[in-house]
C-alpha cells in the first residue's frame, strides 16, 4: 500500500520551503479566500464537520475545541504546539522543515476562526534548524502581507511569533506551554479552567499541534466532505506516522488512517532486519501501552482501533521492538525519560517515576525479587489518574503494560539472578 | 522585606517583580548595548514583557557561552524582573546552562529508538573522542525528535545520523578544525523515507 501524501505533497521539492515555491503550488490562496469570503463561523463549521482530530496526542476534535472559545472583545490567542519531545515522535519536525508556509497558512486561518490576534509557535529549542526555517518563512509571510497589521486589507491583525523553548518535555503539555510562554518555569496548571476559556495571559486560547494546524488550509479549501473521504469514520484524514526502532526504513510516512498496521511496519518501513521478528511496538509514542506483535500488527491504524486494543494512537509514532530487544531494559529507558522530565509538582509522578526507575534498575541489575514486579505494577496503578497532568500516566501506562504482557521475561531476569546468587 | 513572615516572603519571592532582592537598575549593570537592544526588541514584540525570559536567556547564552550571573543580572535589569526570577527560569531548562560549558556542544541521544540502534555506544565513542579536548561539551540526551536517523547526535545545534561509533572521532576532529562536520550524515541531506530505495 503506497503512501497518501496530502500534507507531504510536493515535500520532496526544496523550493516548497519558500513563499514563492509554496504559492507556486497554490499556497495562500485559501487564506485569501478566507479573508475575502468566509465568516469565522463558516470556517469553524467546516473544521468541526471535517472531524479533524488533534494530532498532538489526545485526539480531540479540533473544530469543537475552537468553538469552545468565548466570543467577545477580549484578546484571544492561538498557540501552535511544536514542542514535539515525546520519544518516537518526529513528524512535526518534517512538516515544519519541508513545508513551513502550510503551517503558517493553517495558523492564520485558524486564527480567524478563533478570533485570535496573536499567535505563537512554541518550538522545542533543540529544533534550531527548523526554527530558523520557520523564522525565515514568517518573515516572508509578513513581507507579503499574510501576517501583521490589516492582513490582506481585512482590517484584522495577526502577529505570529516563533518562540523557542529551551529543553523541557513537559512544555509540550498545553498548560505548561502557556506558563513557559509567559516566561515562567514550565509547570502544568490545574484544569479547569481550560485554556480555551482562560489560557495565555488569562485570555481564551486555542492550542493545537503542528500537524493539526497544517491540515487546516486544505480542509477549508476543499471542504469537510473531501477530508472525510480519507481515513475511517472516527479517524478521518491522513496521518504522518513516524516509525523508528527495529525497522529497516525508519522515517515519516503519510497514510490514510485505518490502514493495517502491518502495512506501515512491514510494507512502508521495511520491517525488522533480516532474521528478526517484531516482538512488540508502541503504537503512539513512548507513552502508549505497548502492543505485542500478535495483538497489534493486524489492527487498523486508527484512533478507535488502538483505543479498543487498550492502547492509543497518540501522536502517531510507532516504535518497533524486534525480538533482540530486552523488554525490561526498554521499560527502564522509558521510565528514565519520564523521571527526568517530571516537573516535580505533584507527588505520585515525582516519587512514582523515581521509584519505578530504581526498581527497574534493580531488575536489570539482577537484584530484584519476584515481589518487586508486583510492587512495580502497584506503583503504576497508584500513579494512574492521580496526577496533575498526564506525564505521570505517560510512564505508568507503558510500564505497566510491559510488566503485564512480558511478565515471563521479567521473571526470567529475576530468576536467573537469584539462581546465580544461590550458586555463588 | 525582612520583617515579612516566612510564608509571605516565599510568596512574594515568587513574583517576578517583587523579590526581596530587588531589580537591578540599568546603571548598576554593564549591559552590552547589543544585548540590551535584542531584549528590548523582544519586549516590543510580545504582549507581555515577562514572556521574553527564555528568549532573553538565549541571548545571554549566545553572548557569553552560558547564562552567567552577570549576564542574568543584565537581562533582568532590561526586563525589569529580579535576577533570582530569571535564574529560576534558567535552571528549569536543560538547554540553558547556569555553569560554564564548552563552546562546542554535542548531545548524543540515548532514548529508546537510538538505544536500540547503538546510542549508548555512540555516546561512549564521543566521550572518548572528546577526552582532553577543552571547549567541548559532550552529553547524553533524551529523544531529540530524530529517531529516523538513530543513533544520532546534535552537534552545535545541527542533527547528524545514523552514526557509526567510529564516526565520532572524525566528527570531533572536524569540529575542532572548524570544518564541516560529517556532511553526508546531516539530517538536511536526507530525502523523505518513502523516496529512498528499500
Ligand atoms: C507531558 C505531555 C507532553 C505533551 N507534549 C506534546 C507535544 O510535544 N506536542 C503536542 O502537540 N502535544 C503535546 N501534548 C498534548 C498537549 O497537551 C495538547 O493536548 C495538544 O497540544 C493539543 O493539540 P491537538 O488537539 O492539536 O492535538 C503533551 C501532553 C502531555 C501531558
Ligand atoms: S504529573 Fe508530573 S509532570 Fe505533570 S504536573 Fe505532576 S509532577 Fe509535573
Ligand atoms: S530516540 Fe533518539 S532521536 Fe528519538
Amino acid at each position: 500500500m503506497p503512501e497518501t501524501r496530502v500534507l507531504l505533497e510536493h515535500a520532496e521539492d526544496p523550493a516548497l520551503r519558500t513563499l514563492a515555491g509554496y504559492k507556486g503550488y497554490g499556497g495562500y490562496a485559501t487564506l485569501g479566500k478566507a479573508y475575502r469570503e468566509l465568516e469565522a463561523d463558516v470556517i469553524l463549521k467546516e473544521l468541526e464537520e471535517s472531524g479533524l482530530r488533534g494530532r498532538g496526542g489526545a485526539g480531540f476534535s479540533m473544530g469543537k475545541k475552537a468553538s469552545f472559545l468565548p466570543r467577545g472583545e477580549m484578546a484571544k490567542y492561538l498557540c501552535c504546539n511544536a514542542d514535539e519531545s515525546e520519544p518516537g515522535a518526529f513528524k512535526d519536525r518534517e512538516l515544519m522543515q519541508r513545508n513551513p508556509h502550510q503551517l503558517i497558512e493553517g495558523i492564520a486561518i485558524a486564527a480567524i476562526a478563533a478570533d485570535a490576534g496573536h499567535a505563537f509557535i512554541f518550538i522545542r529549542g533543540e529544533y534550531d534548524s527548523q526554527a530558523d526555517i520557520l523564522d525565515a518563512a514568517v518573515a516572508e509571510a509578513y513581507e507579503a502581507g499574510y501576517l501583521g497589521k490589516n492582513v490582506l486589507g481585512s482590517r484584522r491583525d495577526l502577529e505570529l511569533i516563533v518562540h523557542r523553548g529551551a529543553g523541557a518535555y513537559i512544555c509540550g503539555e498545553e498548560t505548561a506551554l502557556l506558563d513557559a510562554l509567559e516566561g515562567k518555569r514550565g509547570n502544568p496548571r490545574l484544569k479547569p479552567p481550560f485554556p480555551a476559556v482562560q489560557g495565555l495571559y488569562g485570555g481564551p486560547t486555542l492550542i493545537n499541534n503542528v500537524e493539526t494546524l497544517s491540515n487546516v488550509p486544505r480542509i477549508v479549501a476543499h471542504g469537510a466532505e473531501w477530508f472525510k473521504g480519507f481515513g475511517t469514520e472516527q479517524s478521518p484524514g491522513t496521518k504522518v506516522v513516524s516509525i523508528s526502532g527495529g525497522v529497516r526504513r525508519p522515517g515519516n510516512y503519510e497514510v490514510e488512517l485505518g490502514i493495517p498496521t502491518r502495512e506501515l511496519i512491514y510494507g512502508l518501513a521495511g520491517g525488522p532486519d533480516p532474521g528478526n521478528e517484531v516482538k512488540a511496538f508502541y503504537p503512539g509514542g513512548s507513552a502508549s501501552p505497548v502492543l505485542t506483535a500478535e495483538e497489534g500488527l493486524d489492527l487498523p491504524y486508527s484512533f478507535e482501533a488502538m483505543a479498543e486494543a487498550g492502547s492509543m494512537l497518540g501522536s502517531g509514532s510507532i516504535i518497533v521492538a524486534d525480538d533482540t530487544v530486552s523488554i525490561p531494559h526498554m521499560a527502564l529507558r522509558t521510565a528514565r525519560f519520564y523521571h527526568h522530565e517530571s516537573c516535580g509538582k505533584c507527588t505520585p509522578c515525582r516519587e512514582g517515576t523515581n521509584w519505578t526507575v530504581k526498581m527497574l534498575e534493580r531488575v536489570v541489575r539482577g537484584e530484584a525479587t519476584p515481589m518487586d514486579l508486583d510492587i512495580i505494577s502497584s506503583v503504576q496503578e497508584n500513579i494512574m489518574g492521580h496526577c496533575l497532568c498526564v506525564l505521570g500516566d505517560s510512564m505508568a501506562m507503558p510500564v505497566s503494560a510491559m510488566v503485564k504482557k512480558f511478565r515471563p521475561e521479567f521473571e526470567a531476569v529475576v530468576d536467573s539472578a537469584q539462581t546465580e546468587a544461590v550458586a555463588a | 522585606m525582612s520583617e515579612l513572615p516566612v510564608d509571605a516572603a516565599v510568596t512574594e519571592g515568587r513574583i517576578p517583580d517583587r523579590n526581596p532582592e530587588g531589580i537591578p537598575e540599568l546603571h548598576e549593570v554593564e549591559c552590552p548595548p547589543e544585548l540590551r537592544e535584542q531584549i528590548e526588541t523582544l519586549i516590543g514584540r510580545y504582549p507581555d514583557r515577562h514572556s521574553v525570559s527564555i528568549p532573553a536567556l538565549w541571548a545571554v547564552q549566545r553572548l557569553y557561552g552560558w547564562c552567567t550571573p552577570e549576564g542574568i543580572r543584565e537581562a533582568a535589569a532590561v526586563m525589569r524582573v529580579t535576577p533570582a526570577y530569571l535564574e529560576s527560569v534558567a535552571s528549569f531548562y536543560d538547554l540553558l546552562h547556569t555553569e560554564p560549558v564548552g563552546s562546542h556542544k554535542v548531545a548524543v541521544c540515548t532514548n529508546i529508538s537510538c538505544w536500540m540502534r547503538g546510542g549508548d555506544e555512540l555516546l561512549d565513542a564521543f566521550r572518548a573522542a572528546a577526552a582532553g579536548a577543552e571547549d567541548l561539551f559532550v552529553t547524553g540526551f533524551e529523544c531529540l525528535g530524530a529517531c529516523d536517523i538513530a543513533p544520532m547526535a546534535s552537534i552545535d545545534e545541527r542533527y547528524f545520523g545514523p552514526l557509526e561509533a567510529a564516526e565520532a572521532a572524525t566528527a570531533i576532529e572536524q569540529l575542532l578544525a572548524g570544518e564541516d562536520v560529517l556532511p553526508a550524515k546531516a539530517l538536511e541531506q536526507r530525502p523523505l523515507a518513502g523516496d529512498t530505495d528499500a
